[in-house]
C-alpha cells in the first residue's frame, strides 16, 4: 500500500518535472520572441524618431524661398538684346544672340584661354560651343570668375577698343577680363575661367526656368 | 586621511583603477621615443578642449559675425590671442603627433593579431579628427575656411544619384551658408569631440587588454606557469595580468617610469610647440592660410585653394585622378587601405627589426611618398605636378599591395622570447 503510493507520487514528480520542462521551454520561445518582437518595435521606433533630426539637416523654408528657381520670359527679347534677372542673389544674363555674332564665335578658339569649356563652368548639356541649350540664347551668372564684378556688355564695336577685331563681348571693369559672347574668357586677363552657365531648361519655347535642370540632368 | 580613502574607495574603484591601468601596469622596458606620442596625443587632445571652450565663450557661430568675433578675440578679449593661437597650433601639433603614432604602429607592426581592433579605434579616432578638424576651419568664415568648405562638400556631388541632393542636406542651404556654418559648429563643439573623447577611451581599454607592442615586438605576457619565477617581473604588477599570464622580467610599471619618460618628451614638445605657437602660429600659410584674413566672399574664388597641410597628401591623391568620382573614390580609398593594415601584412613578425630589408624599403618609401604627395597637394598645379601626383598614388597604394605579396612567404630573422638587452 505505501509501496504503491509511493509509485505513485514517483511518477506524479516525474510528470511535474516534465511539464515543467515543457513549460520552460514554451516559456523560452516566448522569450525569444517576445525579445525579438520588442527589438523590431524598438528599431522602428529609433528610426521614426531619427526623423526630424536628419530632415532638419535640409534646406530651411527660408533658405528655399531664397533659393528658388526663377522662370522668365524670353519672348520679348530682341536680337542682341541682353535681359538680366536675379537668381540666388546673383545677376544672371539672358542674351539672343544674332546669326553673325553666333557664326563669328569660332573665329576666336585661339585667343582664349579655353575655347572647349575644360573645365567645368557649365553644365554637361551646356558644354558645347555656344554654350548654351539653343544656341540663339545665352544664359550666363554675371560675375566675373576673377573678383566678383560684373562685367559690362559692350556692343556695336564698342568691345573692339579691348579686343580688336570683335564688335562684341564682355569687358569687366574692375580688372580689365575680357569674354566674348559665349561666356569664355580671353587670354592674358586676370580671371582663370569662363563664366559660369548656372542651371536652366525651357519649360517651353517662350519660358526658360533658371536653377533647375531636372528633365535633362 | 586612509580612512577617507577607504571609504570612496568601497563606493568607486578609483585606486583600482589607477593600479591597474598605471601604477600596476606593465609596460615593456624598451619602449623607446616613438612610444611617446600616444600620451602627446592625449595632452594635445586636453589643450583642444580647454581652449575650445574658451574660444566658445567669444565666438560667434553666424555668417554675419563669425568672422569679425574671430578678430574681436585676436584684438580685444585678454589673452584671446593666445588662447586662439594655442587652438590652431594645437590642431597642427595633433596631426604631427598622430602621424608619428601611426607610423610607430606600422614600423613595430602593432596592428598585427591580436592588436587589429585597436589599430582599428586608432583609425576611426584619426578620422573623425580629420572630420573635427576641417569643420574647426570652416568656423572663422574666412576665404579658406568657405572656398575649402565649398571644395571638400561638393566631393559628396560626385555620388551618383544621391550626391546633389546629399550636398544640399549636408549645407543646408543650395550654397555654403550661415546654416553650414552653424551646425558645423554644433558638431565641431559637441558632436565630435564627445565621439573622440568615447573613442580614445575605448582605444586604451583595448590597448591594456591585449598589452603595449614594443620595438623588438616581442611578447611580455606568457602562458600561465611557462616562467620559472626568476624570469618574471620583480615589480608588483595588477592581479588582472598575473592572474591570467606571467609577466616577464621585461616589463616596468607604466607609473612613474613611463609617465616619466613621457614628462620628458613632454617639455621637448612643448619647446617646439612654443616656438611655433609664439613666433610662427601661421606656419608660413600651410596653418592658417592667408587668404584666411579675408572674410569669406562666395563671389570671389581665392586664386589657389589648398587645404591645411594635414590633408594635403589626400588632397594630391584627389586631384591626380582625371575622374571626379574617381579621385574621391581613390581618395577614400586611401584611408580605407589604411584601416586594412592588420589584413594586408600577412606576416607573424611585428617589428621591421626583424623582418626583411624589402619590409624597411618599402615602409620608408612610404613615408618618403606620403610627404610628398603632402607637398603635392599643397602647392600650386603645375603640369610635372600632375604626372608625379600621379605616380605618388600609385606608390602609395603600391605599400599595400606589395606587403599583401611579400608578406606571406617573407624572410624574417628569428625573434627572441625575451626582449633582448
Amino acid at each position: 500500500m505505501s509501496e504503491v503510493s509511493a509509485d505513485a507520487n514517483k511518477s506524479a514528480k516525474q510528470s511535474t518535472t516534465r511539464a515543467n520542462v515543457a513549460a520552460l521551454e514554451s516559456d523560452n520561445s516566448r522569450r525569444k520572441f517576445l525579445t525579438i518582437a520588442t527589438s523590431v518595435v524598438g528599431a522602428v521606433g529609433v528610426a521614426a524618431a531619427a526623423v526630424p533630426f536628419i530632415a532638419s539637416w535640409q534646406p530651411s523654408e527660408r533658405a528655399k524661398a531664397a533659393g528658388a528657381d526663377v522662370e522668365v520670359d524670353i519672348s520679348g527679347i530682341q536680337p542682341g538684346q541682353l535681359i538680366r534677372v536675379m537668381w540666388r542673389s546673383k545677376p544672371v544674363w539672358i542674351v539672343r544672340r544674332t546669326p553673325e555674332i553666333l557664326a563669328s564665335l569660332s573665329d576666336l578658339d585661339d585667343r582664349l584661354r579655353d575655347p572647349e569649356s575644360e573645365v567645368e563652368q557649365q553644365p554637361p548639356y551646356a558644354k558645347n560651343e555656344y554654350r548654351s541649350i539653343k544656341e540663339e540664347y545665352l544664359v550666363l551668372v554675371g560675375i566675373c570668375t576673377h573678383l566678383g564684378c560684373s562685367p559690362q556688355h559692350l556692343v556695336d564695336g564698342e568691345f573692339a577698343q579691348y579686343a580688336e577685331g570683335v564688335p562684341e563681348g564682355f569687358f569687366c571693369p574692375c580688372h580689365g577680363s575680357k569674354f566674348d559672347m559665349a561666356g569664355r574668357v580671353f587670354e592674358g586677363v586676370p580671371a582663370p575661367y569662363n563664366l559660369v552657365v548656372p542651371p536652366y531648361m525651357y519649360i517651353n519655347d517662350n519660358t526658360i526656368l533658371i536653377g533647375s535642370d531636372e528633365e535633362l540632368a | 586621511m586612509a580612512g577617507f580613502l577607504a571609504w570612496i574607495e568601497s563606493r568607486i574603484p578609483m585606486m583600482r583603477v589607477a593600479n591597474m591601468h598605471a601604477i600596476q601596469y606593465p609596460a615593456p622596458r624598451n619602449m623607446n621615443f616613438w612610444y611617446v606620442f600616444g600620451f602627446l596625443a592625449t595632452i594635445v587632445l586636453v589643450n583642444q578642449i580647454v581652449t575650445g571652450i574658451w574660444l566658445t565663450m567669444n565666438f560667434e557661430p553666424s555668417a554675419e559675425r563669425a568672422f569679425a568675433s574671430v578678430e574681436y578675440i585676436m584684438r580685444e578679449v585678454d589673452y584671446g590671442w593666445l588662447i586662439r593661437y594655442m587652438h590652431s597650433t594645437g590642431a597642427t601639433a595633433f596631426f604631427v603627433v598622430v602621424y608619428m603614432h601611426m607610423f610607430r604602429g606600422m614600423i613595430y607592426g602593432s596592428y598585427q593579431k591580436p592588436r587589429e581592433l585597436l589599430w582599428i579605434f586608432g583609425m576611426l579616432i584619426y578620422l573623425a579628427l580629420m572630420a573635427e578638424a576641417f569643420m574647426g576651419y570652416v568656423l572663422p568664415w574666412g576665404q579658406m575656411s568657405y572656398w575649402g568648405a565649398q571644395v571638400i562638400v561638393s566631393l559628396f556631388s560626385a555620388i551618383p544619384v544621391i550626391g546633389p541632393g546629399l550636398v544640399e542636406w549636408i549645407q543646408g542651404d543650395y550654397v555654403i551658408s550661415g546654416a553650414t556654418l552653424n551646425r558645423f559648429f554644433a558638431l565641431h563643439v559637441i558632436a565630435l569631440p564627445l565621439v573622440i573623447v568615447i573613442l580614445v577611451f575605448l582605444h586604451i581599454i583595448a590597448l591594456h587588454e591585449v598589452g603595449s607592442n614594443n620595438p623588438d615586438g616581442v611578447n611580455i605576457k606568457h602562458p600561465k606557469g611557462s616562467l620559472p619565477d626568476s624570469e618574471k617581473t620583480p615589480y608588483k604588477i595588477h592581479e588582472y595580468y598575473t592572474d591570467k599570464y606571467d609577466i616577464a622580467d621585461d616589463v616596468v610599471p607604466f607609473f612613474p617610469h613611463i609617465v616619466l619618460k613621457d614628462l620628458v618628451a613632454f617639455s621637448i614638445f612643448l619647446f617646439a610647440f612654443c616656438y611655433i605657437m609664439f613666433f610662427a602660429p601661421e606656419l608660413g600659410g600651410k596653418a592658417l592660410e592667408h587668404p584666411n584674413f579675408e572674410i569669406a566672399n562666395p563671389l570671389k574664388t581665392p586664386e589657389h585653394i589648398f587645404p591645411v597641410w594635414y590633408f594635403t597628401p589626400y588632397y594630391a591623391i584627389l586631384k591626380a585622378v582625371p575622374n571626379k568620382l574617381g579621385g574621391v573614390i581613390a581618395m577614400f580609398a586611401a584611408i580605407g587601405f589604411l584601416f586594412a593594415m592588420p589584413w594586408f601584412d600577412r606576416s607573424n613578425v611585428r617589428s621591421w627589426r626583424y623582418r626583411s630589408g624589402l619590409h624597411t624599403t618599402n615602409l620608408i618609401v612610404f613615408a618618403i611618398v606620403f610627404i610628398f604627395l603632402g607637398y603635392l597637394g599643397g602647392t600650386p598645379q603645375e603640369d610635372w605636378k600632375i604626372f608625379a601626383s600621379r605616380i605618388a598614388t600609385i606608390m602609395y597604394f603600391g605599400f599595400f599591395i606589395l606587403l599583401w605579396i611579400y608578406s606571406k612567404n617573407e624572410k624574417t630573422k628569428p625573434v627572441p622570447g625575451r626582449i633582448p638587452l
